[in-house]
């Protein structure tokens, strides 16, 4: 009976374990893989129309979705900061509280997640099927590394591309913010606009949200080529790697930013 | 690589490995490989001599496509030897791999053509990432090539607007886009109706012998490779059992090339995977 009971406890050790093992061995093997990228990319500038290509593809394409919700998440935030701001009488100070919330958190971290679910999900599923196909085992015969040719583009493509994404939503939500601030709720122009300016410094706001859109874009693009790559070479393997992409993603950006906050504000004098 | 192997070969490639221009196309030695712990190989000697198309034939799952990722370094295997053109094959550095990777062709299974680009594309791929060809001079090598496969009409498709039989030739004509001195096949016949079969059959043998490469097809059609090729090979089991030219297989009382030749369910390669006695697995319960 008790044996029965230890090799339970011990079943369960060794599957928490092989899980801890696993996850680990994973991640170097992502961080190996990030070096091999790298140490590929002069070889992929060379060739710089095919990183052209990719920001087009994840960045371009991914405008609309990107546009339509920083207006949006901008809009609602003036209605919900005005409701907040009113029972203090400092609803003047609607434009910072905007540009605030959304230069440096906001942001990059919306934009990092819509950019997640519309490009980094497409790359994986691309050179998930590229391997499936044989593509990338064809590209090798014929002496052409896939790291250099198809990958190293496709992840500088998703670092270039997401901080201007996170730049241009928090454009675009600060414009829907003024959007319903100003000729909706009533507030006064010069206010809107001039707290902003007096409030909101290129450093630590803006250059901050930058820092953090771009580290986001690192990881994203990483995960994404990644997960394409390492897919098991079946329809459910690439339906397994594309999902993966996404919520690994997703948590990658929100742990990110809460380390990243806490040394940006904290130990910037920022708070 | 010397001129005598391939006299055709554009003069853009660059020349990193020296290959033995006397030396046999490919040398396998008592190869051995086991994906993990499995055995798919098990002690493969063969020689395919220069100029040859040579089929290695054998049933789903023998062992024959790692026969070809062994010849092109995509695996190494657990002992014995591959040589390719005097170079063994698993000693290779990246660098020299690559070199040699050049002088090769492979025809994938499925055509494995790049989905993103037109069928024109798919073909100057090769040439653009190796050599510094004038987008003119590209053009018509492309078109040539397209040409010598019947789908010059078809440069401006995509993949994905080409029926089997017609991605299989583009995949061919990519495969000879830099006059390979070794071209892979595996499985071109998979799929395909009786007429594209005997088109990709013919055109296997006629860019052979035009541009006097080397040819190793990896096959399962038995019918279609008898009609083409120099020699065959027959594995099973990770091992070879039986080879010979056409004729020799033709007239063969050997059991296993008889029941590959009639196509008979049973026999060396039986028709039941392995596994206890069936009495014992019906009644196990009962008892």
């Amino acid at each position: 009976m008790s044996s029965d009971v230890i090799s339970g406890i011990a079943h369960v050790l060794r599957r928490i374990g092989g899980a801890v093992t696993g996850s680990i061995s994973r991640l170097g093997f992502a961080s190996r893989f990030l070096v091999a990228i790298v140490w590929h990319s002069p070889q992929a500038f060379r060739r710089i129309h095919l990183t052209v290509h990719e920001i087009y593809f994840a960045g371009v394409l991914s405008l609309v979705i990107i546009l339509m919700s920083g207006l949006f998440v901008g809009m609602v935030l003036s209605l919900q900061g005005y409701e907040t701001l009113k029972r203090y009488g400092a609803d003047e100070q609607l434009g910072i509280l905007v540009a605030l919330s959304l230069v440096r958190e906001l942001g990059p971290v919306m934009a990092g997640l819509l950019f997640a679910s519309r490009a980094g999900s497409a790359i994986t599923a691309e050179i998930g099927l590229m391997k499936t196909t044989e593509q990338l085992a064809a590209m090798e015969m014929m002496a052409v590394d896939p790291l250099a040719r198809v990958i190293a583009p496709r992840f500088w493509g998703g670092v270039i591309s997401m901080p201007l994404l996170a730049a241009l939503f928090s454009a675009f939500g600060i414009f829907g913010g003024y959007l319903v601030g100003v000729p909706l709720i009533g507030i006064d122009a010069g206010a809107f606009w001039g707290q902003m300016q007096a409030g909101v410094d290129v450093w630590p706001d803006v250059t901050n949200g930058i820092i953090k859109s771009l580290v986001f874009g690192v990881a994203v693009s990483l995960i994404a080529v990644f997960e394409g790559y390492d897919a098991k070479p079946t329809a459910e393997g690439v339906s397994i790697a594309t999902t993966r992409t996404v919520v690994m993603s997703s948590l990658a950006i929100l742990a990110l930013d809460f380390v990243m906050t806490v040394f940006m504000f904290r130990g910037g004098g920022g708070l | 690589m010397s001129a005598a192997a391939n006299p055709r070969s554009p003069a853009a490639l660059t020349e990193t490995c020296h290959l033995d221009p006397d030396a046999a196309a490919i040398e396998l030695t008592d190869v051995s490989f086991a994906y993990d712990r499995r055995p798919v190989l098990r002690g493969i000697t063969m020689t395919v001599p220069r100029g040859k198309v040579v089929a290695i034939m054998g049933g789903s799952g023998c062992g024959k496509t790692t026969i070809l990722r062994l010849i092109g370094g995509q695996l190494r295997p657990q002992s014995g030897k591959v040589l390719v053109a005097g170079q063994s094959v698993p000693d290779l550095d990246a660098a020299a791999l690559y070199a040699l990777r050049r002088k090769f062709g492979m025809l994938f299974q499925f055509g494995a053509l790049f989905t993103d680009m037109s069928v024109f594309e798919n073909i100057a791929f090769p040439m653009r990432e190796h050599t510094e060809l004038p987008e003119e001079l590209i053009r018509d090598l492309v078109l040539m090539k397209l040409h010598a496969v019947g789908l010059r009409g078809a440069a401006k498709l995509m993949p994905s607007e080409l029926s089997g039989g017609m991605a299989r030739r583009v995949a061919l004509a990519r495969a000879i886009a830099l006059d390979p001195m070794l071209v892979m096949y595996d499985e071109p016949f998979a799929g395909l109706d009786p007429i594209s079969l005997g088109v990709v059959g013919q055109l296997i043998r006629q860019l052979n012998d035009a541009l006097g490469t080397t040819s190793v097809v990896v096959t399962h059609d038995v019918y279609e490779s008898l009609k083409i090729v120099d020699y065959l090979y027959f594995v099973s089991e990770g091992k070879i059992v039986a080879q010979g030219t056409p004729n020799v297989v033709r007239a063969s009382t050997d059991p296993f090339v008889r029941q590959f030749v009639e196509g008979e369910s049973d026999g060396p390669v039986p028709f039941h995977y392995p596994a206890q006695p069936y009495r014992r697995e019906i009644f196990a319960d009962v008892q």
